[in-house]
């Protein structure tokens, strides 16, 4: 028999909502927690084991002591609940080390400015406020170690005079920008060499603004922390970038140098770069050398996670595909340029996170300063349970701690998913 | 379709002479003469591998020819990076995979170059990217990025954005051949427009209804050599070579 193959609609067929088990909440629970036995078995279990557990852990840490003066009187009390009174004894060490009691301020101070230099970094809208960020380091320097206002601000006025420099140079007098830097550099060290320290001098004289001096081992806790990890994740950044770049780079002897760098660190474990800082270096610098053993640090995690962050922006860079790099020259673009403005953006967006990933690690590896003695907070949790009141306490402490970090971390994986949804272009 | 010629000047706009390429040991480019005129239109068609795309890659300096010499405008490809950006910025490239910039818009594509090269200011550099838009006929679309933009349309904003160099050449590598078929035409007529303006061009091409209603000149290429070039009436009434007969009947066969 012959069937028909010709045919034309007349009737339309209109859209119609889906049937009720597959949308709302009913559907959502079918298809995620029960779309088949497994399924439903594993979802029954998993609710099991989160029950149980917080069976345990509310009452332990609802009922928790705030208040006993030592942890023989929390197990006195209840030995079944948390004794969060080491925290309320000892919360100021945990936060700020050894620093001065009185001076406590401080720190808090640099945290508070923390927030405000990061948020027009963080957010293009508030981008007018970035003068902020930038004086923001020196800030920080100043308020946390102390000393004279005037031998920090000589940095910043060094490196604009510099500036200023190099651009009146371009501006007026030269068109080669690589000579223009040569000499701005060389005008840029010499007033450091020759002026800076003699026009400090003349500076305290005329308006002396100082702050006590506080050493780099009286740092600890959180401060540390933060300075360490901070400061690591904004060096590492460019310096990985630059890393990424020279690894790419046509020119031999730069690759190598790049590939060197980030095979040599990247197969070290980061706990002998710090012994190296504490120990080693006071072997090859000359004797009486007063290299501050918190800036060691900071170099050799930046290093570190240099390299990290290298080869994470690597990945971004291989991503992209040829035609990009091949559009920005056929428009006449310079290699800087089209790195700034066409490659780098993508690169670092594909590469986000990665990036945010080697941050995460950065900022918890500072933990382990307290191998070479540091007092970073899991150095602290150890000096604080060789206290006779507190021999024996590990939960509170380490739970706080680990809090703490999390509340940081949290918010750096926060921060990266929303910048992630917001540069996305494609739909 | 009757094409003006009156465009064609003596000046010279790209002057080839025995330039040879080699990818390893590939020889990609053997002997390659071929002097453009200013205003001329060139079709350059060719079996793939024939060396085609490479032909004109090599006059931006996309690639590096090793042997002979161009001249782009009056100035020599050499290592001179100087030379090189400058006959880039003047020199307008569009892409078979249209390569558009995807974290920018596509008014931010058009406008990037003339405000980094040309240091063009940025209210004049928009007019004259929406007004390049409006040639292209897309600009509503200036705010979009070109992830939200369909193939034809992209390849349309790509021309837009090398227009806006104000390009005295552009160079166009088989811009049609990743889109679909009812795409194809816009992004022709495009071209056709850019041809009857007076555009010095260089297409590697597989229309051949397209060389047939612009072309001034159509290059046959194989084994990397320029096999024959002719009129396009007579190259494709009258193909000279065997190879270009082959050539001719296997794409215009069906």
């Amino acid at each position: 028999m012959m069937t028909k193959i010709a045919f034309v609609r007349k009737k339309e067929i209109p859209p119609s909502a889906p049937p009720i088990t597959e949308v709302g909440l009913i559907g959502w629970l079918r298809q995620n927690l029960f779309s088949s036995w497994l399924n439903s078995i594993l979802t029954v279990l998993s609710v099991y084991f989160i029950v149980i557990m917080l069976w345990d852990f509310i009452p332990w840490a609802y009922g928790g002591h705030w208040n006993t003066k030592s942890l023989r009187e929390c197990l006195d009390l209840d030995p079944d609940v948390a004794c969060f009174s080491v925290l309320t004894a000892r919360w100021k060490q945990l936060l700020f080390g050894l620093y001065p009691a009185e001076e406590y301020w401080r720190p808090t101070l640099t945290f508070i400015f923390l927030l405000l230099a990061i948020v027009p970094i963080l957010f293009p809208k508030f981008f007018r406020f970035f003068w902020f960020s930038i004086i923001y380091p020196g800030l920080a320097v100043w308020l946390l170690w102390g000393g004279s206002f005037w031998s920090i601000s000589i940095v910043y006025i060094g490196l604009t005079l510099g500036a200023l420099f190099f651009l009146t140079l371009i501006r007026r007098y030269l068109k080669n920008y690589m000579i223009a830097a040569i000499l701005a550099f060389l005008f840029t060290a010499v007033f450091f060499l020759f002026i800076s320290s003699p026009l400090v001098g003349l500076l305290n004289v005329i308006l002396p603004i100082s702050l006590p001096f506080v050493e780099s081992l009286k740092m600890g806790g959180f401060t540390l922390s933060l300075i360490v990890g901070v400061t690591g994740i904004v060096a590492s950044f460019p310096i990985g970038i630059l890393l990424a770049l020279g690894r790419q780079s046509n020119l031999p002897v730069i690759k190598m140098i790049c590939v060197g760098f980030i095979e040599f660190i990247r197969g070290v474990p980061l706990i002998t770069l710090l012994f190296v800082a504490s120990v080693l270096l006071n072997y090859f610098l000359p004797p009486g050398t007063n290299f501050d053993i918190v800036l060691r640090v900071v170099i050799m995690v930046t290093l570190f996670s240099a390299a990290y962050m290298a080869e994470v922006i690597r990945g971004g860079l291989a991503g992209l595909p040829l035609g990009q790099h091949e559009a920005s020259a056929s428009l006449g673009l310079t290699y800087w340029q089209s790195q700034r403005l066409i490659i780098m953006p993508q690169a670092l967006k594909i590469s986000i996170p990665g990036i945010v990933n080697t941050f995460i690690g950065l900022f918890k590896d500072t933990t382990l300063v307290s191998i070479i003695s540091l007092r970073d907070p899991v150095g602290l949790a150890s000096t604080i349970r060789a206290d006779q009141k507190w021999n024996g306490i590990y939960w509170e402490l380490y739970v706080a701690i680990g809090l703490m970090f999390f509340i940081f971390c949290w918010g750096m994986s926060q921060y990266s998913q929303y910048l992630e949804r917001k540069l996305k272009t494609d739909k | 379709m009757e094409k003006t010629k009156i465009n064609i000047t003596d000046e010279v706009a790209i002057h080839i002479s025995d330039m040879n390429k080699w990818f390893g040991n590939f020889h990609v480019l053997r002997d390659i003469n071929l002097e453009v005129r200013r205003g001329e239109r060139i079709v350059v068609c060719g079996p793939s591998g024939s060396g085609k795309s490479t032909l004109i890659r090599c006059i931006n300096r996309l690639e590096e020819h090793q042997k002979g010499s161009i001249i782009v405008d009056g100035t020599e490809l050499t290592t001179d990076l100087k030379n090189i950006d400058k006959i880039r910025s003047e020199v307008g490239m569009v892409f078979q995979h249209f390569n558009l910039f995807p974290h920018l818009t596509t008014l931010e594509n058009c406008t990037l170059a003339p405000m980094w090269v040309r240091e063009t200011p940025e209210k004049e550099a928009t007019e004259i990217a929406m007004e390049m838009l409006e040639k292209v006929k897309i600009p509503e679309q200036a705010h979009k990025y070109p992830g939200q933009l369909s193939g034809g349309q992209q390849q349309r904003v790509a021309i837009a954005r090398s227009l806006c160099m104000k390009p005295r050449i552009m160079l166009f590598d088989e811009v049609t051949s990743a889109l679909d078929p009812e795409m194809i035409k816009e992004v022709l007529d495009t071209m056709i427009q850019l041809a009857e303006e007076g555009m010095t061009m260089i297409c590697v091409t597989h229309e051949m209804g397209f060389a047939r209603q612009v072309a001034d000149r159509v290059i046959f290429m194989d084994d990397g050599q320029i096999v024959e070039q002719n009129e396009p009436e007579e190259f494709f009434k009258n193909p000279k070579s065997d190879r270009t007969k082959l050539f001719l009947s296997q794409i215009l066969g069906h």
